[in-house]
């Protein structure tokens, strides 16, 4: 286990976690490169389907920022 | 948008100003600027960052913070610095510096050779008038220059690949040039580079000219020489020594031969005569003969006393080369004093160490022979007089002082001059009375155009950086001849050395000083004296540079840019505009607590003001949001906030205003340090009233104190403290009842108060604009954005003292204001998507046809994630038919190429992998759309700032992680469809709901700008609650203006009236409203009108209360009731010995826990009316906290100095009010200072009770806008968009909204007006094509989707039982989509199985 390390789905909100994803990058804060975002209009769009299709897919956690 | 730029002056009149500007140049074009901030990383000038106050640094060139906007970068700098002024070459001296000091010493002697291709030799023999200029000079001593130049060039010649730098174009057209001195030389290297046959002929067997004839080897060594020659000979120059121009070959033949230029640099080597008598003797020698003797290798005896006569350079190297070559007492012979001395300071001083003797004010006047040798020399003393035209002082003999000398030989080393031979009859060239060549002296041609001649043949003896400087600008002028170009255009440039330069601040560090060989291991040999710098010496040297100029011209920036955005010449642009209104928002400064020794800010670094405070709190500030103090960085375990600093106080600063906004935001950042150190922390708020006055505020403040236990001690503070130690601050406090106390924290915040800033000051003074006694801009209380000028509006804080949201309300104000003078402009009607019916078949039909487009962003993407490989990965997707890299691929010429592609290839879905969508969508969809295809069948991939920028360490994830992105945005690309637009007309009306003056006002400030309004009032009367008002906070007459404003509104021809009516039932959205208005209490008289927008102004009234006998006693009164015994003189108010008032009735209470805002300030104002007619009156203030806010502290001010007296009581135990048998009232209360309870008789009690809203329930529902707890209408956001709601259309105003004085009321009336009229103006309503859908034969009426949407977007159709969208109010979020059992619900563009497909494709890589 020590070396898991876990793919991470995440489902951002256009208007702020999606924008505060890109203000991450242009101040060049560094994080692991093992998360994957899709960007959604607002976070209440995001269904149990989505998420359970995430797990289903094998990721190892979901993200919803909004 | 013109940013970095001035107002200077505005003439004209309102509605046609002409307004003259300055801008200052940015150095960067921002329509070529990418933001990528690739620049950053290679500038080397390190500067304080004023965002973020100093607390940490940024580079020379910056973006002031990230989300700045426009998102360009700039440069700073201020000019040029005085060493690159004053360098008669130019060399970025404080480029090189600045790259020395981080190590860059390639980068340094790339940036020195652009300007001088000798280096090393200026280095060892500059006379550096740069170190002269050097304004570390004015802090110490100049910074070392030229030895760090040294350092650089000897590192090069050093090193096993020397720089060579790259020949432009090979060119076939020869060029000449005659002499191979530094002006010869540099003249070769500039024209090579160009790409010329260049050959160099030199008279003498050997090259370098002086810089190996004259200067002897000790100070130059020849391998040195030789090796800066072999870099130019490496490049292509020819060089023939031994060849004597004008006697082996002449300029003409060499015509003949080809050469189409010829540079004649030949120097001056002729010795100038002393003109005295016995020049003639055998031992009279030349001091230039005698030195090129020497360096030859030809040895020339002169005997042990030898008289070197001359005070230059020549002469010391004389002297010093005779002491090496067996002389045993050299001496020099010189006119003037020490300070006149043209030699450089060092060859004197070692001169000096070598023991020679240099006789000061001597002059020869004959040389005494025997047989024919020199014997003795006769020499005269002489004196200064008045100054010469070189400024020196004038030499004059002594009569009488002559002496006689024994020497064995004399050197005359007193100037010389150039041996014309060279110019041959075929040459037109001009030689001037001092026997130099006449050129031009920017251009450096002579009369016969092909010859230009440069260095000491032209300005007799100079130096060597001269003779370089020469010999560029000959290189310069001979290529623009051959190309037959202008020689003049763009090459006249005053070089102007900045002059302010901050020399303040700087520890004393002392230059580094020369290492040099011992002076007893010099004798009798050539060896090099002077040592040079070791690297660690070099860098010391090199930081002690004050960049002067800010930005170093160092041109890193201009290499590491590959957009093509950098523009150093960039230049300081005037202009006029002409402009119907202005509107002055200039903002405000943080007060500055350095004086203040109480709280001992300048002294503790764990003292911090809050604005710095703010900036640590903050995820892109100094820490990145890790909360720790400046002393240890350590994480705090206890902060304390002391409110009130520099406002409130007129002890220590002339600021007696409250700043407003202190209170709630000491709140805030203690709430957000607790977050941040996840609760671990004591947060203390030291305050003497606490003032949440603003909406939601009091709320805020009692969550603060109660779930997140921020401690509000009600106190003074007395004095700061430090531990020596541990760096933690001791406070000393006196409470309220007197107990001093101490406490120990591990910081303190200073909430600083806000004050005009000084530009702002200077723009009014400008403007002739008048300001308050505080400085604040006048204005009056019913036209609260008007400045004294007319046609001149103003916002923000330099109104007053103010918030963000009525910051915000006042920036719509001054709009509506200004609007009113604007003549209208057509406004074009949007551009609305329809997709023709063929394509969209077209589209679904055909198969995805999909074309990639991957950026490599300059370097941003491409240097972390492999852009070739994700090309080669994606073209391999399905449906990708065409995918490439583009280097910049929101650049015009992609754009093109994109178009070009999507229809050579027939692409009918794009995908661009690069930057963010939230920046660049709209840029590509455009694009889309102009090639024919549907915009929304568009998507990105964002693998710059979601990849590349943040796994910069990790490329090989990080292009994994691309190829991922790419895969899952083709996914959902395959799966796109085209989408349609819906517009809808706007009703050009508008319906303002309300008459009080904040609806009146709307009103009016609509119908000015030429809609219908239809104004309904429920009451017979306009006014509303303005009706019981008789004067604002300042004084001015409320009644008058009231009957002022109702008859324009009654009197405006586009105002319809609806009296005594109210509206009962409204419907449809934006552009689209109906409303139904029925007379009130008679519900068959009813009509409806259609409106495109809506303003919200139904006001609020007083809470009429329960408490303190109110209504049971005859003399307990609320408000206005008082106000009116004041007017009537009323023997209470004339005649009554005591008058209590209780503040916060009904207010900030369980039921109520908000602030009403404006009683504080009301009671006091009613308070003075009555000491005005009957000073002897006691006046009893009972109260909770003071809220004065802004400028109306002043009136709490006046109140204590008139005697009125202010008893503080909290909520737990509130003031008991009773009645005697005799009817007189009773008011017990405990007094905050003395601890005792204290009776008071009045004659009668006022109470200031709340301000509660009138119940708008009904109307907030058919508008589908929310209301808040307590029943005021909750707006779109706070702070952003304070007068809106998330229904668009719906504008909200005044006590509507949440209790505010007249003001503040009107501001927001205007504001709200201003975007009413923003919706109006448009004519069209267009809505985005990603919208939701309900599918009508699956939905099965659960209404779900109903209740989710936040919009009110859904309807129930109770006929068919289904749920349908209203396109025109959906905002796009989907919580319908979610919310949907049945899957009926459907975001386009979002839609389910499109991103379904995307969580598919998200984990297949990783």
């Amino acid at each position: 286990m020590a070396d898991f390390e876990p793919k991470i789905l995440a489902f951002l909100c256009n208007w702020c976690a999606y924008a505060g994803a890109d203000l991450a990058g242009v101040s060049r804060l560094q994080y692991p490169p093992n998360v994957r975002a899709i960007r959604v209009m607002c976070s209440s769009s995001v269904s149990f389907e989505n998420i359970l299709k995430g797990f289903q897919m094998g990721t190892d956690g979901v993200f919803v920022g909004g | 948008m013109l940013t970095l730029t001035e107002v200077e002056e505005i003439a004209g009149k309102p509605g046609d100003f002409r307004v003259k500007v300055t801008q200052k140049p940015r150095f960067i074009d921002p329509t070529k600027c990418t933001g990528c901030g690739d620049c950053v990383a290679v500038c080397p000038v390190v500067c304080k960052n004023e965002f973020d106050l100093g607390l940490d640094e940024r580079r020379a060139i910056y973006r002031r913070y990230a989300q700045a906007v426009p998102g360009a970068f700039t440069i700073e700098k201020h000019g040029t610095s005085p060493c690159k002024a004053t360098c008669p070459a130019h060399i970025s001296v404080q480029g090189y510096l600045a790259l020395v000091a981080q190590g860059k010493y390639h980068e340094a002697l790339k940036l020195i050779k652009q300007e001088n291709p000798l280096p090393a030799i200026c280095g060892r023999v500059c006379h550096h008038p740069c170190e002269t200029a050097c304004m570390r000079g004015e802090v110490d001593e100049p910074v070392a220059i030229d030895a760090i130049k040294r350092f650089v060039a000897d590192l090069d010649l050093n090193s096993e690949t020397r720089y060579i730098p790259e020949i432009k174009q090979e060119r076939d057209e020869k060029v000449a040039i005659i002499g191979s001195g530094p002006a010869g030389l540099t003249c070769a290297y500039y024209l090579a580079i160009e790409g010329y046959q260049v050959t160099v002929f030199e008279k003498l067997p050997v090259l370098g000219g002086m810089l190996s004839v004259g200067i002897p080897s000790y100070r130059l060594p020849r391998d040195i020489i030789e090796a800066e020659i072999e870099v130019i000979r490496d490049m292509g120059v020819q060089f023939q020594t031994s060849i004597d121009i004008g006697k082996d070959i002449t300029i003409g033949e060499l015509r003949e031969r080809g050469y189409q230029a010829f540079f004649v640099a030949i120097g001056s080597h002729e010795c100038k005569v002393l003109g005295i008598e016995g020049e003639d003797l055998e031992g009279v020698y030349p001091g230039v003969d005698y030195l090129r003797e020497a360096n030859l290798g030809n040895h020339v005896s002169l005997g042990d006393k030898v008289a070197v006569v001359g005070g230059g350079n020549v002469a010391m190297d004389t002297v010093r080369t005779a002491l090496r070559l067996g002389s045993s007492k050299p001496f020099i012979l010189y006119r003037r004093s020490l300070e006149e001395m043209p030699a450089s300071e060092e060859e004197i001083e070692e001169c000096k160490e070598e023991g020679i003797e240099i006789h000061f004010l001597t002059n020869p006047t004959r040389i005494i022979g025997e047989n024919g040798r020199v014997k003795a020399i006769e020499c005269v003393k002489m004196r200064l007089g008045e100054p010469d035209e070189s400024g020196r002082r004038r030499p004059a003999p002594i009569p009488d002082s002559e002496f006689v000398m024994e020497v064995n030989a004399v050197v005359p080393a007193i100037g010389q001059e150039s041996d014309w031979a060279c110019l041959t009859d075929e040459c037109a060239c001009t030689l001037s009375d001092w026997n130099t060549m006449q050129v031009d002296p920017l251009t450096l041609q002579s009369s016969d155009p092909d010859i230009f001649a440069g260095g000491d043949a032209v300005y007799g003896p100079r130096t060597v950086i001269e003779a370089i400087a020469h010999g560029k600008q000959a290189a310069i002028s001979i290529d623009r001849f051959i190309r037959g170009e202008d020689l003049i255009e763009g090459r006249e440039k005053e070089w102007k050395a900045i002059e302010e330069v901050e020399t303040e601040g700087y520890d004393r560090i002392p230059r580094e000083q020369m290492p040099r060989l011992p002076a007893e291991k010099r004798s009798g040999n050539f060896k090099e004296v002077q040592l040079g710098f070791t690297e660690e010496k070099v860098r010391l040297e090199a930081q002690r540079c004050l960049s002067c100029g800010v930005c170093s011209e160092c041109y890193q920036c201009v290499d590491a840019c590959l957009a093509g955005a950098v523009i150093h010449e960039d230049q300081t642009v005037e202009r006029e505009i002409e402009v119907g209104a202005i509107i002055l928002a200039p903002g405000f400064k943080t007060f500055d607590p350095s004086s203040f020794d109480t709280y001992a800010y300048s002294q503790f670094p764990n003292v911090m003001t809050s604005i710095e405070f703010e900036r640590l709190l903050s995820a892109s500030g100094p820490t990145q949001g890790h909360l720790q103090r400046p002393s240890d960085e350590m994480a705090p375990k206890s902060i304390a906030f002391l409110q009130c600093v520099g406002s409130r106080d007129i002890n220590r600063c002339d600021h007696s205003y409250c700043s407003s906004v202190c209170c709630t935001y000491a709140i805030k950042q203690a709430v957000v340090a607790k977050e941040h150190v996840h609760g671990d922390l004591d947060a203390a708020i030291f305050f003497m009233d606490m003032r949440t006055h603003g909406k939601e505020f009091e709320r805020y403040y009692n969550r603060a104190r109660d779930e997140h236990g921020v401690r509000f001690i009600r106190s003074r503070i007395h004095t700061v403290e430090t531990h020596r130690q541990n760096g933690n601050l001791v406070l000393e406090y006196v409470l309220e009842d007197g107990t001093v106390r101490s406490e120990s924290f591990d910081m303190v915040v200073l909430s600083v108060g806000i004050e005009p800033s000084d530009s702002a000051l200077e723009l009014a003074n400008k403007l002739g604009i008048r300001v308050n006694e505080h400085s604040f801009c006048e204005h009056s209380s019913f036209e609260p954005v008007s400045t004294s000028r007319p046609g001149v509006f103003v916002c923000g804080t330099f109104q007053s003292p103010k918030d963000i949201p009525q910051s915000v309300v006042e920036a719509n104000a001054a709009v509506g204001a200004a609007g009113n003078l604007l003549e209208p402009v057509a406004v074009e009607p949007p551009e609305v998507l329809e997709v023709p019916e063929q394509l969209e078949s077209a589209v679904f039909l055909d198969p995805p046809r999909i074309g990639i487009f991957v950026c490599n962003c300059g370097i941003n993407i491409g240097g972390v994630v492999r852009v070739p490989e994700v090309v080669e990965y994606a073209s391999n997707l399905p449906f990708v038919v065409h995918c490439q890299e583009n280097l910049f691929s929101c650049s015009q010429d992609a754009q093109g190429k994109l178009k070009e592609v999507i229809q050579e290839q027939r692409l009918n879905r794009v995908v661009v992998a690069a930057c963010s969508p939230r920046t660049h969508e709209p840029l590509f969809k455009d694009t889309v759309h102009a090639a024919g295809v549907n915009k929304y069948l568009f998507e990105m991939a964002n693998i710059r700032d979601q990849d590349s920028w943040v796994h910069q360490n990790a490329p090989e994830a990080a292009t994994q992680k691309a190829k991922d992105l790419v895969r899952m945005a083709v996914a959902k690309a395959a799966l796109l469809e085209p989408l349609n637009e819906q517009q809808y007309p706007i009703t050009p009306e508008a319906l303002v709901v309300g008459g009080g003056v904040a609806g009146m006002q709307a009103a009016l400030t609509i119908a000015e700008s030429g809609y219908p309004v239809h104004l309904v009032e429920r009451t017979d009367r306009l006014g509303g609650q303005a009706n019981h008002i008789h004067w604002t906070w300042k004084g001015e007459d409320v009644q008058e203006f009231r009957m002022n404003l109702e008859k324009e509104v009654r009197q405006h021809p586009l105002i319809t009236l609806h009296l005594g009516v109210e509206v009962t039932y409204m419907s449809g959205f934006v552009g689209n409203f109906r409303s139904t208005l029925t007379r009130v209490g008679i519900s068959q008289e009813a009509m409806t009108v259609d409106h495109g927008v809506v303003v919200l102004a139904t006001g609020g009234a007083p809470y009429r209360p329960k408490e303190y006998l109110y209504g049971e006693h005859q003399r307990v009164f609320m408000w206005h009731e008082l106000d009116d015994l004041i007017l009537r003189e009323h023997p209470v108010i004339t005649e009554g010995n005591c008058g209590v008032f209780i503040q916060c009735v009904g207010s900030r209470n369980h039921e109520r826990p908000y602030c009403s805002r404006m009683c504080c300030t009301h009671s006091l104002q009613t308070a003075l009316r009555i000491k005005e007619v009957n000073h002897d009156m006691d006046i009893y203030v009972l109260y909770r906290d003071l809220r004065t806010h802004g400028l109306r502290e002043d009136l709490y001010a006046e109140a204590r100095s008139r005697g009125v007296i202010f008893i503080r009581h909290s909520l737990e135990d509130l003031p008991k009010v009773n009645v005697y048998e005799d009817g007189k009232l009773e008011v017990r209360v405990l007094d905050h200072v003395l601890q005792r309870p204290i009776i008071l008789q009045p004659d009668f009690i006022n109470l200031a009770t709340a301000v509660v809203p009138t119940a708008a329930g009904d109307l907030a529902r058919h508008l589908k806008v929310p209301l808040n707890q307590d029943g005021f209408f909750l707006e779109a956001h706070a702070k952003l968009r304070p007068l809106d709601f998330a229904t668009d259309g719906v504008f909200v105003c005044g006590l509507a909204h949440y209790p505010k004085d007249i003001e503040e009321s009107l501001t927001q009336a205007m504001g709200a007006a201003a975007r009413a009229g923003s919706v109006l103006v448009k004519g069209i309503w267009v809505s985005s094509g990603l919208v939701s859908h309900i599918d009508s034969a699956t939905c099965v009426g659960c209404q779900g989707c109903l209740n989710t949407c936040p919009y009110g977007a859904i309807d129930f159709l109770d006929e068919q039982q289904i749920c349908q969208v209203n396109i025109a109010l959906c905002k796009g979020c989907g919580s319908c989509a979610a919310a949907c059992t049945s899957g009926s619900a459907r975001l386009a563009g979002f839609a389910r199985q499109q991103i379904n497909a995307q969580i598919v494709a998200s984990m297949r890589g990783i």
